[in-house]
């Protein structure tokens, strides 16, 4: 039944109907299942892909590496709970290499994000050092190419 | 001088293709989704485009051997045994050609004339049948029927052979049904062919997508072996459509004469293509898994969407065409796709385009985006309770 997960990863907005009939199970069956990857948090929701430069709105996206000092125990899990908590917080990733956490942050203006990360980020006591990252332009976000509008380019031809 | 007259008789009764004027019609209509296209509509693999762009930044742009490079042949040789225990000499048993269809010309060129007979089971890709007719040879055609599945019988076969048989075409997975033939039912037909002189080409283009078990080579029975031509190529196992490279596996004999052709009709094939290729038997595995994964989940919506349409339609096992038969509608085929193309601005192809037998039925071809299937069937529906 995984490769329901991979239908709806591509396209959430795929039924179950639909689901059952691309792959030959009882739509029951496609219905349960999805509602158990629902249940156990394995689908943690349906999502838009939006390309929002093409709209009006005013948009940010900033990612800021983040340094901080573990907590003894806890390791690195409550200080990103402090952090991705925030709403401005889209994302938020423990790494490895020359800092700790990624925190992706999304704001109307540039003034507002790095307001946050002046007043709400850095203060945190965990965190050592931050360093913040403007996104100039998304050429692709979840393997899909904004610019590029899928064209059939087939011409008429009779094989 | 009157230029027809010029013109030799069996180029001339070859008809063109039946279907012009549809293609016709479509390019004045707006919002037509065709599911008439026999092509992949995924683009070539990325790593595999990147290795033609890469091949020409190193300067590659000379003629390849006249076979075609040999570490593709090796590559192609590799391949070949990997995914259908088939045993080819890259040296002096595979033929690099400009496409599956080169590879069918050249073997039928080499191997019939005037007074041969060749048989097609249909329907089938048109290709046999012209290319048939430009030798001279006269295409015996064998009417499939869809209660076998449309595959092709031991009787249905043994009735078709005569004195002058001299090559059985064996289109499988199939160019427009969709049919496979197992390996126990390819079996059947080589307890008829193995001892008669008689050549089998077998076009095994679709090769990579079969939606229930791994396809199958007649070449792969030892007794057949010697006496059959494979045709494959990249067109649509990896949506390799217009760079244009196929190939042709067969007895050392033949292949050197089948080289001939090539070598004074076409030289060598595109060497960008060739390099290109090398990248996908190596490194598109994956790609190709993904793709046959994708087609085998939109054949099954096409197939519903016919059959809840109204339309019976037997399940086909391979390739990326539905077949379904539209007599229920009492419409003849092509009255069938011109009517559905102009109300419902839906193209298919109509069966006789592919061989008389072909009548009562029509082929759609489900290489299309899922969105472009799901509102085509959905005015196939109002088509079908509109008749």
């Amino acid at each position: 039944m995984e490769e329901i997960l991979g239908i709806l990863e591509k396209n959430s907005k795929a039924t179950a109907e639909q689901i059952a009939i691309m792959i030959a199970k009882p739509i029951e069956e496609v219905e349960a299942a999805i509602k158990k990857y629902e249940e156990d948090n394995v689908i943690v929701g349906y999502n838009t892909l939006i390309n929002w430069d093409k709209t009006e709105k005013e948009k940010v996206t900033a990612l800021i590496e983040v340094k901080v000092t573990p907590q003894r125990g806890l390791g690195f899990d409550k200080i990103a709970d402090r952090i991705y908590r925030y709403p401005e917080v889209t994302a938020c990733y423990l790494m490895s290499g020359g800092f700790d956490l990624t925190v992706i942050i999304e704001g109307k203006t540039m003034k507002e994000v790095a307001l946050f990360v002046s007043d709400k980020l850095a203060p945190l006591e965990s965190v050592q050092s931050t360093s913040t990252h403007f996104v100039l332009k998304k050429y692709k976000d979840k393997g899909t190419i904004f610019e590029e509008k899928q064209v059939d380019r087939r011409e008429q031809i009779f094989i | 001088m009157i230029m027809k007259d010029m013109i030799l008789d069996k180029i001339k009764n070859v008809p063109p293709s039946g279907i012009r004027k549809y293609f016709d019609l479509i390019n004045e209509m707006k919002d037509v989704i065709s599911l008439g296209i026999g092509e992949p509509d995924f683009v070539t693999p990325w790593n595999v485009r990147e290795a033609g762009i890469y091949s020409l930044e190193k300067g590659h742009t000379c003629y390849s051997s006249n076979a075609g490079f040999i570490e593709l042949r090796e590559e192609i040789s590799n391949y070949l045994y990997r995914k259908f225990s088939l045993d080819y000499s890259p040296v002096d048993e595979i033929l690099v050609t400009v496409g599956g269809s080169e590879g069918i010309d050249a073997a039928l060129r080499a191997l019939v004339g005037p007074g041969d007979e060749v048989i097609i089971p249909e329907p089938s890709f048109v290709a046999y049948q012209g290319c048939t007719g430009f030798t001279g040879a006269t295409p015996v055609s064998i009417a499939l029927k869809q209660e076998n599945d449309f595959k092709l019988t031991a009787e249905e076969l043994e009735a078709a052979i005569t004195d002058k048989t001299k090559v059985v075409i064996i289109p499988f997975p199939n160019n427009p049904t969709g049919a496979i033939m197992t390996k126990e039912e390819l079996y059947e037909l080589v307890k008829v062919l193995k001892d008669k002189n008689i050549v089998v080409i077998s076009d095994e283009i679709y090769c990579e997508l079969t939606y229930e078990g791994q396809h199958t080579s007649i070449a792969s029975f030892p007794e057949m072996k010697e006496k059959t031509v494979v045709i494959n190529g990249f067109s649509k196992s990896y949506a390799m459509t217009g760079w244009r490279l196929g190939y042709a596996c067969g007895h050392k004999d033949l292949i050197n004469e089948m080289k001939k052709i090539h070598q004074y009709a076409i030289m060598c094939a595109p060497t960008i293509a060739q390099d290109a290729a090398l990248e996908a038997l190596r490194n598109s595995d994956e790609d190709v898994k993904m793709m046959a994964m994708e087609y085998n989940r939109r054949r099954r919506v096409t197939l519903d969407g016919f059959r809840k349409a109204g339309f019976s339609c037997f399940e086909p096992k391979g390739a990326f065409y539905v077949f379904p038969s539209i007599k229920k509608s009492g419409l003849s085929s092509d009255e069938f796709c011109e009517r559905l193309l102009i109300e419902q601005k839906v193209l298919v192809v109509p069966g006789t385009a592919f061989g008389e037998c072909g009548e009562g039925y029509v082929r759609a071809c489900y290489a299309s985006s899922m969105e472009k299937i799901n509102e085509a069937m959905r005015r196939i529906k109002i088509f079908s309770d509109s008749l």
